[in-house]
């Protein structure tokens, strides 16, 4: 039975598209087939980040509208067998997003993936609405920091009492908390939250802690999930948190200080 | 001449414009199968519907019937179609239409003659002189509107449609942008964004850029994304045209 999945975290520019695409392409990696949908209509990211911007022709919005076949919108990853993106419109807003439009192509899409990941924008409106709505799964993306806990707590209100499942009174949407941008030195010195304080705010499983590292950045630039670089500690970790959400037991890693030995710090290396 | 300047340093400036827009002519609102038919043939020309803007004529309304015009402008609106206006109808007709936010057209045929001094709004494409109620819509010509200049850069989420006519963009067109139009396209700037020309249909039609750079180029529904570029051709001063149903980019050669 095809899952559906939500990326969100209310608040902007925490991680969502970056959690997104390695996620997937973690899922991917292990053999699910699987989707990843942009639902951030006006402003399409997920394809760049995906490194298949080259590639759109019809999208999400094309499909709705009945313009398009789900079969011509939809793109295969050239890098991992299994892998699939619906890149949305640049030149639509999100009212764009008819609930009877999206379930029609989530319904569609279940036939044939295990997974289908929906990349939400920021906010908690009709965007982040419709991403929501049909999930079974909600990961919630939040750096180590207040207001960025606060919106994620938000968000989980949200999830609780408008999606499907809950309007339905069917089993709850199932959370997990990823804390991205995590940086241990930082928090350390007392500049970041710990993870203990934002679980204990936020309450809900922690699937996977990303370290703050270069390589995310450098990833998203030439269009590559970053869990494909595999010597990355983000890429490391978003690995963990895959197999974490099917079931594994995995240590959390990069958490501590890791104490850099004389050739590191000779060489200043980093990530 | 100071009072020009005046006027130009103004926050706006008003100026009279034509455009050519559909007029919907509603007989039966409540037939069960009116936005079934209608939406069949918004399916046909998704392109050329998408957010078209419509203006209501509800002459042929049986007299005393009450029209919904909040419903049913939203109903078009699921179609892709965005109600603008009423044309003609009778006072509650229009006052109901202003209620909701329409405007209110002078009477399509007869507007010549109810008010000759006012300005006509809009360029009625079946507006013939004939005054026979049966006469024949007149043919669209394919080049009859005037081209749709746009002096700026236009960014990402823009989508601009020149209906009917040539669209020309002295800038740049960026990433994310979407030219449209059923004749020719001129980019005078770099063409990064999309852009489809011919969109009704029109095979000659072509595309001319100073620098391609685009995420895709249409012409008549046949089109090619950026991947499938040559990279001779990118970054070049280029036309673009169909010959013998091939997609066709050259070098602009004087």
């Amino acid at each position: 039975m095809a899952k559906i999945i939500v990326m969100t975290s209310g608040k902007g520019g925490v991680g969502k598209t970056t959690s997104s695409a390695a996620f997937g392409t973690g899922l991917a990696l292990r053999g699910f087939k699987t989707c990843i949908i942009d639902f951030d209509v006006g402003l399409r990211n997920l394809d760049l980040i995906m490194g298949c911007e080259r590639r759109v022709v019809f999208d999400f919005i094309n499909v709705i509208n009945g313009e398009a076949r789900l079969s011509q919108a939809l793109i295969k990853d050239k890098r991992v067998e299994n892998l699939y993106i619906l890149p949305t419109s640049q030149t639509r807003d999100k009212d764009a997003l008819t609930e009877q439009g999206v379930e029609k192509i989530l319904e569609e899409l279940k036939k044939e993936f295990d997974y289908i990941i929906c990349d939400s924008p920021a906010g908690i409106e009709r965007g982040a609405l419709m991403a929501l709505y049909f999930a079974d799964h909600a990961i919630i993306v939040t750096n180590p920091e207040v207001s960025s806990v606060r919106d994620s707590d938000r968000i989980l209100g949200v999830i609780q009492a408008k999606s499907r499942r809950a309007e339905k009174g069917e089993a709850p949407v199932q959370e997990h908390l990823l804390v991205t941008r995590y940086d241990p030195e930082r928090v350390e010195k007392g500049e970041m939250l710990k993870v203990e304080d934002v679980l204990e705010i936020l309450a809900i499983p922690l699937l996977g802690i990303i370290p703050e590292s270069p390589a995310v950045l450098r990833a998203s630039n030439v269009g590559m999930p970053v869990v494909l670089d595999d010597k990355s500690n983000a890429g490391q970790a978003y690995s963990d948190a895959v197999g974490r959400f099917l079931g594994e037991t995995i240590e959390h890693r990069f958490v501590k200080v890791e104490k850099k030995g004389f050739f590191d710090r000779l060489l200043r290396r980093t990530a | 001449m100071s009072n020009q300047v005046a006027f130009r340093d103004a926050p706006f400036q008003l100026r009279g414009s034509n455009f050519t827009m559909m007029v919907l002519k509603v007989s039966d609102p409540h037939a069960q199968n009116f936005f079934f038919a209608l939406s069949d043939k918004v399916r046909q020309a998704p392109n050329f519907f998408r957010n078209a803007p419509v203006v209501l004529d509800l002459d042929d309304l049986p007299p005393g019937q009450g029209f919904d015009f909040e419903n049913f402008c939203d109903l078009l609106r699921t179609l892709g179609l965005i109600a603008v206006g009423l044309q003609g109808g009778t006072r509650e007709q229009q006052e109901a239409a202003l209620a909701v936010g329409l405007a209110v057209f002078p009477q399509g045929r007869a507007a010549a003659d109810a008010a000759p001094a006012a300005p006509r709004p809009v360029a009625v494409a079946d507006a013939p002189a004939a005054t026979a109620p049966a006469a024949a819509p007149a043919h669209d010509l394919p080049y009859q509107k005037a081209t749709l200049l746009v002096r700026e850069n236009v960014r990402s989420g823009r989508q601009l449609y020149a209906q009917g006519g040539d669209l020309v963009v002295i800038g740049s067109v960026s990433p994310g942008a979407e030219l449209v139009a059923d004749g020719n396209i001129h980019v005078y700037g770099a063409l990064r964004g999309r852009a489809l020309a011919g969109m009704a249909g029109d095979r000659n039609a072509r595309i001319f850029c100073q620098s391609l750079e685009a995420e895709m180029v249409s012409i008549a529904g046949l089109y090619r994304v950026s991947e499938d570029l040559e990279k001779s051709v990118l970054r070049r001063q280029v036309q673009i045209y169909l010959d013998q149903g091939f997609l066709h980019i050259d070098p602009v050669t004087v």
